[in-house]
């Protein structure tokens, strides 16, 4: 499995470190809603099919990427800097 | 009835094997059943024979998307341990293992099971306290567990690299000498033919497309062979498990599916007589009766629905092997493959009814469901026929999460990958 980087180009996969769903939102840290935190450390959408992860280049330019991946075939279908992606608001489900 | 013995053997021998009958029938779905057992794996097919052997019910299907063994009962590396730590826990496999113990005697089928032992090899005095106080919990837990020093190691395992000079020199192990090996797509079979034998339905190809819901509650499923309805509606699909809570509307559960990879060499004398997991990194290995070497490490680390993974583990498992194994360097590897696991939030598994009306749920094996697929199928049988869990699944709720009674035996919290 190859990840293409923005920076670094198609990179192996060892070179990357996973971080899972990136599709999770973290309540309020204020916020006493229960449901809404259990919801947010237990629970997974798991899709068999396009999965938005994040993935850090920690072998490489270090850069944290939000990636859109095929958990049915490994296919790498977008990928884009999770900072800039989280700004614009493309980082949200 | 085509029980087995040597009598049978000898008679069946004589005529050319051309007598024997099929191990299960291949029948028809019927319109509807008291319950419903999606998958047809070990715990499905475990849990079909205690419902009709322990609970007298015996109007059941079970119901198998491909052909029986071809999910992970016919993919683990056949290790049957109970050498845990946490009290939940060790009711749990030990209780297993004693299921175990009879196994095959009791399925009148050889599932091969072999106490040949289990050993964790520590590599530095932490990780040697940390096991021990492992072995003194299950101890104290009715189990069985023996602290090894190299020397004794040795003896036992001479193809371990003991030397001072090893990357990750071995101070000690720990022995759980019940553990052992069983051949697992036998017990998928021998579960099978039992169940079978006592009028359950095991019917294959028959996908799970849907379900049928009256309100709330659970009535049937629709399958890739028509409608069946039924009283209850057990699942117990493992990797798929978020794919069939999706169908009944429940988008999001504390599951998430991970690939993990096993691998067996060309076969080779015998070379080592229990099994062995290394301390330095994650890799448990055994030797087959054929004389392969059969092993595997961590998951591949990212979600996948794929049943095959990728070469950066691969790598990190043969390097490991060789650290421990010095000797099998020019082994060749004769077959890989992958297996999609439903690692749970906190590493143990779920065995309870619900999560809605009618439903019962069997997952969250993590990579350690072969060796409770006896335990399993009992607590879960039990589970179905009572409706309230029997003693040693009743930890192992659901709600646990939103109680914050995790069960996480290496405290690693709800990231599923480490688990």
């Amino acid at each position: 499995m190859l990840i293409p980087c923005p920076h670094c180009g198609p990179r192996d996969l060892s070179e990357f470190s996973y971080q899972g769903d990136a599709t999770r939102t973290r309540p309020d840290p204020a916020s006493t809603d229960m449901k809404a935190w259990h919801d947010y450390v237990y629970n997974r959408p798991n899709p068999a099919g396009p999965h938005r992860e994040y993935w850090q280049h920690a072998g490489g330019c270090r850069t944290h990427l939000l990636v859109t991946r095929d958990t049915l075939t490994h296919e790498v279908q977008a990928v884009a800097f999770a900072r800039a992606a989280l700004n614009d608001g493309a980082g949200k489900p | 009835m085509a029980e087995y013995s040597a009598l049978s053997l000898l008679k069946n021998a004589l005529t050319g094997n051309r007598d024997w009958k099929p191990a299960w029938r291949k029948p028809e779905p019927r319109p509807s059943y008291d319950v419903i057992i999606i998958g047809g794996g070990g715990h499905g097919l475990a849990t079909a024979y205690y419902l009709a052997k322990e609970h007298g019910i015996t109007n059941v299907a079970v119901l198998e998307k491909g052909w029986l063994g071809s999910g992970n009962i016919g993919r683990n590396t056949t290790i049957v341990r109970s050498n845990y730590l946490l009290p939940e826990s060790v009711r749990f496999y030990d209780f297993s293992v004693k299921l175990w113990e009879n196994l095959s005697h009791e399925l009148n089928y050889n599932v091969m099971f072999s106490q040949r032992g289990i050993l964790n090899l520590a590599h530095s005095p932490s990780q040697a306290d940390d096991y021990i106080r492992r072995g003194n919990a299950m101890l104290h837990g009715g189990g069985d567990g023996v602290w090894l020093t190299p020397a004794e190691i040795a003896r036992k395992v001479p193809g371990v690299d003991l030397s001072r000079s090893a990357r990750f020199p071995v101070i000690g192990g720990l022995l759980q000498p019940r553990a052992g090996t069983a051949r697992h797509d036998a017990v998928a079979w021998g579960y099978a033919r039992a169940a079978d034998r006592r009028g359950v339905d095991i019917v294959e190809n028959c996908e799970v497309t849907g379900f049928l819901r009256d309100g709330e509650k659970i009535v049937g499923v629709a399958t890739t062979r028509g409608e069946i309805r039924a009283r209850k509606v057990a699942v117990a699909v493992a990797g798929s498990t978020s794919r069939l809570m999706g169908m009944a509307g429940i988008d999001r559960f504390p599951i998430e599916s991970h690939v993990l990879q096993a691998f067996v060499s060309e076969a080779i004398k015998p070379f080592v007589d229990c099994v062995v997991t290394f301390g330095g990194g994650h890799l448990y290995m055994s030797q087959s009766d054929k004389g392969g070497l059969v092993f595997g490490g961590d998951l591949d680390g990212y979600n996948s629905y794929a049943q095959r993974g990728n070469l950066p583990l691969v790598e990190e498992v043969m390097g490991e092997m060789v650290a421990m194994f010095p000797a099998v360097a020019r082994l060749r590897l004769l077959r890989s493959w992958g297996g999609i696991m439903d690692m749970s939030m906190d590493g143990s598994p779920i065995i309870a009814k619900g999560p809605l009306p009618g439903m019962y749920l069997n997952c969250g094996w993590c990579y350690g469901g072969f060796k409770a697929t006896p335990a399993s199928g009992f607590s879960f049988a039990w589970t179905i026929a009572k409706d309230e869990p029997h003693a040693v699944n009743a930890p192992f709720t659901l709600s646990r999460f939103e109680r914050g009674a995790v069960i996480d035996e290496k405290g690693q919290g709800p990231t599923p990958k480490l688990h």
